[in-house]
Parts: C-alpha cells; structure tokens; sequence
C-alpha cells in the first residue's frame, strides 16, 4: 500500500474497464442466436403467406409470387420515380423541419421561462388534436402541393420530439447543473454542453416517435389529397381493382419503413455510444 | 489574466506557482452570522443552520463535522455560492458572494453524477479552461499536469468516466476542479462513496495538493479521523439548527502520514477531543 503520495506510483486505466469484451468467438455465436430468435417468426409468417396463396384465385389474395413479381416490374422504375421519390423527399423534410422545431423549441422552453409559462397551454392543446383532423384545413390554406404535405407531416411530427425535449432538459440531473455552474459555464453554454447532451437519449425517442409519425402522415395526406404518391398508388390501386397493385404498394411501405427506422436506430447508437456503453456497464 | 493563470496551471505539477497569497493579507473567507432555513411545504420553515461565524485564513485547510443531517453541506453550500444563506453574509475575499466566484472549486460527493458521461476525462476536465477561452494547446499542457497531479496516467484522459473505478472518477472529479488555479477548493464528504484504502490514497491526493499549491481547502466530512488527519482546524458543529460547537486547532506537523501521524498520541488525543464535541459531551 503505498501511502506517500510523492512515491506513488500513477494509476493506469487498465483495471475496471474491460467488463464488455467476451471471447469474440463466443460473442459471435451470441449475436448469431439473437439475431436468429429475432428472425425465426417473421420468416416463417412470411413462408406462410407464401404458401397459403400459392394457389389462391381469390382477387383479394393473390398469389404472394405474383406481388413479388408485380412488385419488381412496378417499383424498381416507374412507380419508384413517380411516388416514392416525391413521397420520401415530404418526409425528409417534413421530419427534418419538426426535429429542428422540436429541439429548437425545448431549449427555448428550458432557457427562456416567459416563453415556458406562455406556451405551456398551446403545446398541449395542439399536442392532443389529431393531425389528420387538421388536413382539410390545411388543404384549405395550402392548397394540395408539395407544401401542404409538408407543413402537415412537420405539424404532426413536431410534438412527440418537442414534449420528449422539454421533458428530457427538464429532469437533467441537478447536479450536473450544479457542477456547471462551479465549473463557471454561462447559461447558454450550459444549454449547449450539458443540458443538450444530457437529454439527448430522451431526444432520440422523441424523434424515434416523430419519424413513425410522420411517416403516417405522409401516407395519409397522399390519400386524401394527391395525384402521386405511395398513399395515393396504394388507395388508386384499391379503388380500381388491381389488388395486386395494392399489395405491393403496402409491402414497399413496409420495407421502407423498416429501412428508416434501421438507419435511425445505426445513427442513435453511434451518437449516443456513451449512454448505451455506460448503460451495458451498470447493468453488467 | 487568464493566460497567466493558464500557465500556472500548465505547471501545477512540477512547479511552485509565484506567491499570490501570502499571510496576512485578511481572511479568505469571512463568515458573519450565517444562517439557512428551508421551506418545507405550507409555508413552513426549518431552520437548517442557526448561526455560525469562523474565518478560513490563506492557504489554510479547515474541516467541518458534526452530528448527520447538522447541515454541513448546507453550510459548505452557502459558503461557495451554490445556495443564497437566509441570514448573516458570506465575504470571500473581503466582497459578499453573489454567485460561484471564478477561482473557487467545487468536489461533490457523488463522482459519478458530476461528472459528464458523454465528454471523455480529458474533456471533462478541460470544460472549465474551455469556457474561459484558454488556448487549446494550454488546456491538453493542463489536462495531463492535473492528472499527474491526482496521482493518474495522463492516457486515462482519452477514457469516458464511467469506464473508470469510482475512486479513479473521483480523481478525475479533483483534477477537473483543480484544471481551473482556483485558490479555493470546497470539497463535500468526497471520500464517503469509495473504500476505506481508496479514501486513505485520496486523503493523501488531497494532502499534497494543499501543500504543494498551498490551495485554501474547506472540506466537509462525517469522518472524525479524516477531518484531524488532514485539517489545520477542525470546525465542529453541533445538531441541527447548526451553530459553532467548538474550532479545535490540530498542531500536527505536514507532511502527515497515514501511519505515522495516526499512530501518534497528539493525534489520539486531538480525535479524542473532537469526537467529544460531535457526540455532545464537553
């Protein structure tokens, strides 16, 4: 033990970190089995509807090789262009608008307190209407082009990430905010460097929410109001009777859904490495 | 200004920094008549701090104990201008303290809630050198001089804080507070999250950095033996409402010693006192 600080010697970060890595091989054989449990059911719903409508001659039902055939030939040019290019551009923007809005707007609401008193009863009066209740007006002010979509996905998109900011800079940990204040940070840098970072995570699933959000919005504004489209291929399917048609337009949407919310979750996991790896260590 | 004391900072480890304080230059800390209540709900108060007066000298490490709940950290958050006191005035350095002065440090017990998780060690502590606009190449000089200073690898630096022991955190809680010159450093029960060798290693960080930099160290502990191990007076304080029970000085000579200073009969004798006060006797 030594006592005499002069002759002690320095410590190294060797001893505690350490607890996450396994054997890689045995990891590798883990991550394969979760990977797997997590596949199993999907893959077998999916042979499922295969094989129950291989020889369906139901209009209804089709056959699932003749959407996936029709899906191929439809999507990967013509419709592709024609709706999915328009419909995710709304999206992005309408998502990229409610998430700087949102964020913007929790900061403000955590620095400004006149702002807080005032908006508190707004936000949650327009936070509880349904979007979609909002169309018609918002067809009325904006017509049916490109920014009426966009304006009602930002809309509805807007609240989960705006309450999930307020409710997340909020509850930051007193401490901390304590510890800026000795450490001699101004409150705006206090804002950007602890309070921002500290209620990053509860951001993250505000905006996880948004995304869901708006992409129910984007569909639904497309179906009530458009000329292109996936919404629209989807409902001018249906209502002419090309049930094929149909079925793809849904399995597209599936499959692009399940694309945006993989690159979020990739995103969320790198930016917020820290939270995840202190997390996996308290628990480990 | 900032840069000179940049400077200083960047050679905390190997070097005297010039003499900005000498004796006789009046107290650091003049405290009148301080007294704190809180409200509790209905409009009722308790009164956590009575009345308590002492002064920290220059350069001086003065410990506070007393009975749980006496209202020490109360007192110690008054004093470093984290709380506003309800009664009496706090001077630091002849002025009345509004706010957390510049060059006053602040160690919390719980390291691994003051520390940010999501800045690595190395940018944890040069947060406080960042928002004083100090060069970039000055703050890594800083970065590692504070941590050879707190007894750490200056490679710890590129690790997050929660990848560290608690007792590794907390040092990295002390070099943050140190990165900063301040000529205060208030220390809140530190040690009373770590194990009992940790505590004994930290004691002796902190030791050190008293003598080395001749730091003013105002430190609130439950630990009698911590307190008259380290302290040049001990400020006992009784059960809450807190008033100044007794101030004992302890003439020990520094260096201290784990074992040695400990093993001592003056040390006996000075823990013996000071425990006698805390549990009530005279």
């Amino acid at each position: 033990m030594a006592l005499d600080v002069s002759s002690q010697p320095t410590l190294r970060s060797a001893p505690p970190p350490e607890t996450g890595r396994r054997a890689p091989a045995r990891m590798l054989l883990r991550q394969g089995g979760r990977l797997l449990g997590g596949v199993w059911l999907f893959a077998l719903m999916v042979a499922l509807w295969w094989l129950l409508t291989e020889h369906s001659t139901s209009p209804y039902f089709p056959p699932l090789h003749t959407i996936l055939n029709e899906l191929a030939k439809v999507w990967f040019f013509r419709a592709a262009q024609q709706d999915l290019v328009p419909s995710m551009e709304h999206l992005a923007i309408g998502f990229a608008v409610a998430g700087v809005i949102g964020i913007a707007g929790g900061a403000l609401f955590w620095r400004v307190r006149v702002a807080r008193e005032a908006l508190t009863p707004l936000v949650y009066f327009l936070y509880v209407l349904p979007a979609p209740v909002l169309l018609p007006s918002f067809i009325l002010l904006f017509g049916i082009g490109s920014f009426m979509k966009v304006a009602i996905i930002a809309f509805a998109a807007l609240w989960p990430t705006l309450l999930n900011a307020i409710d997340g800079m909020r509850s930051v940990d007193p401490l901390k905010l304590e510890t800026a204040r000795t450490l001699g940070l101004s409150p705006n840098r206090t804002l950007w460097s602890i309070v921002l970072p500290a209620a990053s995570p509860q951001i993250a699933a505000g905006l996880r929410n948004s995304l869901q959000v708006a992409i129910l919005l984007m569909v639904v504004s497309e179906m009530v109001a458009s000329t292109a489209g996936i919404g629209y291929f989807i409902l001018n399917a249906q209502q002419s009777f090309e049930s094929v048609d149909m079925w793809t337009g849904i399995i597209v949407l599936g499959v692009v859904g399940s694309i945006l919310n993989l690159i979020f979750v990739i995103v969320e996991r790198l930016v917020l490495r820290w939270y995840y790896g202190e997390r996996a260590l308290q628990q480990a | 200004m900032v840069l000179r004391r940049a400077s200083a900072a960047a050679g905390v480890a190997s070097t005297e920094p010039e003499g900005r304080r000498g004796p006789g230059e009046g107290p650091v800390l003049s405290v009148r008549d301080l007294g704190k209540d809180y409200l509790i709900g209905r409009g009722e108060r308790r009164v956590a701090v009575q009345e308590v007066s002492f002064d920290v000298g220059r350069g001086e490490f003065v410990c506070v104990v007393g009975p749980s709940g006496a209202g020490k950290t109360t007192v110690l958050r008054c004093l470093s201008g984290l709380t506003p006191p309800s009664r009496g005035e706090v001077l630091l350095d002849g002025v009345p303290i509004a706010r957390v002065a510049d060059h006053v440090g602040v160690v919390f017990q719980d390291y691994s809630r003051s520390l940010f998780p999501w800045m690595s060690v190395a940018a944890n502590i040069a947060l406080p050198l960042r928002v004083r606009k100090v060069p970039r190449e000055h703050q890594r000089k800083t970065v590692s001089a504070v941590l050879t200073q707190v007894g750490l690898d200056p490679d710890v630096g590129g690790r997050y804080p929660w990848q560290l022991s608690g007792g590794m955190q907390q040092r990295v809680a002390i070099a943050r507070a140190l990165a900063f010159e301040p000529e205060l450093l208030f220390m809140d029960e530190p040690f009373a999250s770590v194990d009992a060798q940790t505590r004994a290693e930290l004691e002796d960080v902190v030791q050190e950095i008293h003598d080395r930099l001749s730091v003013t160290v105002f430190f609130v502990t439950h630990d009698i033996d911590e307190a008259v191990y380290l302290a040049d007076r001990v400020i006992v304080l009784s059960r809450s409402p807190a008033v100044v029970r007794d101030i004992v000085n302890v003439p020990l000579p520094r260096p201290r010693n784990q074992l040695e200073t400990k093993g001592g009969p003056e040390f006996n004798e000075l823990r013996r006192r000071v425990f006698q006060l805390v549990a009530g006797g005279t």
